[in-house]
């Protein structure tokens, strides 16, 4: 082998152990791999019964999250070589805020639940007929949502709250994101039904404004920002009900 | 039918934690450190922006409690501004302005996170926002300064 890299693994077979345990291997160092690549070398050379998610390969899919350096990265998008000054070793968790399966997976089924909550897809209060065509929209009816679009449900933000760590009922950054995404979708009319999970304190008001969610984002997606912006408009919202007898209730 | 599955795979499941149960999912959750808030620089920064917020509040009680006093008369005021006055008091102080500066700050420089303002087409840039807080921080202390130096 040429130059080599150490991966620090940390395993967990709950057959064989009670609490997990760090493994190191050694893996070509390439300018070129990825740590993904690192742990594809290790499952198809070193050890086959090493488990972890991915799919893309390429950013999209929002699998291969994982904590690298203690930092919450897609495995597929950062470089060995730029680790640890390129002479390793590295260090892979799992992300931090689920549960853990085995090895690099974690449970994600709380956030797809709390997904579910607040409906992400766009809510019509009656569908126009089919003959009359698709919703049209501006380019700056996009530019309102778009960012929040471009959120591919890889939970790093999630791993970097530590507020969903400490308080697990907190529906979280991406989630409000994606809220957003439709609330603020101008085709979109179910914002009121959103309202209710997202007003409600493991809502937006959970939320202590940290900030590390939009730090880690590999999307530019600013979930905190998502949810500072919520925040205001949930606050006038209210304003409006209480102080307007003739405002919508 | 479970042997099946194991030779299927082409090996037996090493069994050496007895409490595992075969085909027993057993997740493993992981406590979150109490210092959560010194491993990274962020997490910290933000820490001390929250505690920060004692500091304004201790200067909003004292100034409401500076009125009170004033509203005890002449002398009792006097008083109460030489113990202002002293060393102690004036260090103290000084450390709770620095701690008032950088709530003051890092609140500013969050504010345009939260107010998105589009006027018209228009979305008002975020450099706008953030100095039309300053601008009013500024106009206040002027104010304030007017008031007390006429
Ligand atoms: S908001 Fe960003 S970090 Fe969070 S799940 Fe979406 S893409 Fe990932």
């Amino acid at each position: 082998m040429a130059e080599s890299i150490t991966l620090q693994i940390q395993r967990y077979r709950p057959e064989e152990e009670e609490e997990p345990v760090w493994q190191s291997f050694e893996v070509p160092r390439h300018d070129e791999w990825m740590v993904l690549d690192g742990l594809n070398y290790i499952k198809d050379n070193l050890d086959g019964s090493l488990s972890y998610r991915w799919a893309c390969r390429m950013g999209v899919c929002g699998s291969c999250g994982m904590l690298v350096n203690g930092e919450p990265v897609l495995t597929c998008a950062t470089y060995l070589s730029e680790l640890g000054g390129g002479r390793g070793p590295v260090r892979i968790e799992p992300l931090t805020g689920f549960p853990v399966i085995r090895d690099l997976v974690g449970d994600i089924g709380d956030f797809i639940t709390k997904l579910q909550r607040i409906k992400p897809w766009i809510i019509r209060q009656e569908d126009k007929p089919l003959s009359q065509g698709e919703y049209l929209q501006t380019p700056e009816e996009l530019a309102l949502y778009q960012q929040y679009s471009m959120c591919i449900n890889c939970m790093l933000c999630y791993s970097a709250c530590p507020i969903y760590a400490l308080e697990p009922d907190f529906i979280g950054p991406a989630v409000i994101a994606l809220a957003q995404r439709y609330n603020l979708d101008p085709r979109d009319e179910g914002s009121e039904e959103r309202g209710d999970v997202l007003s409600q304190h493991a809502g937006i008001w959970a939320c202590t404004f940290v900030g590390e969610c939009s730090a880690v984002c590999p999307k530019h997606v600013d979930p905190a920002g998502a949810i500072q912006r919520y925040k205001v408009t949930a606050t006038a919202e209210w304003f409006k009900s209480v102080l307007l007898p003739w405002g919508k209730r | 039918m479970v042997q099946v599955g194991v030779a299927a795979v082409g090996q037996t499941v090493n069994r050496i934690n007895p409490k595992y149960q075969l085909y027993h999912p057993k997740w493993y959750r992981k406590d979150y450190p109490i210092f959560w808030w010194l491993e990274k620089f962020a997490y910290g920064k933000f820490i001390v922006r929250e505690m920060t917020s004692l500091a304004v509040g201790y200067t909003a009680v004292l100034l409401m409690f500076q009125l009170w006093v004033l509203s005890r008369g002449q002398e009792t005021y006097q008083r109460f501004l030489g113990f202002l006055e002293s060393t102690p008091v004036m260090i103290f102080h000084g450390v709770v302005l620095a701690f008032l500066l950088f709530h003051s700050v890092t609140w500013f420089n969050l504010a345009p996170k939260a107010l998105v303002l589009r006027l018209g087409r228009w979305r008002v840039p975020n450099a706008l926002v953030l100095s039309g807080h300053y601008a009013a921080w500024l106009a206040a202390t002027a104010l304030v300064i007017w008031l007390v130096a006429r």
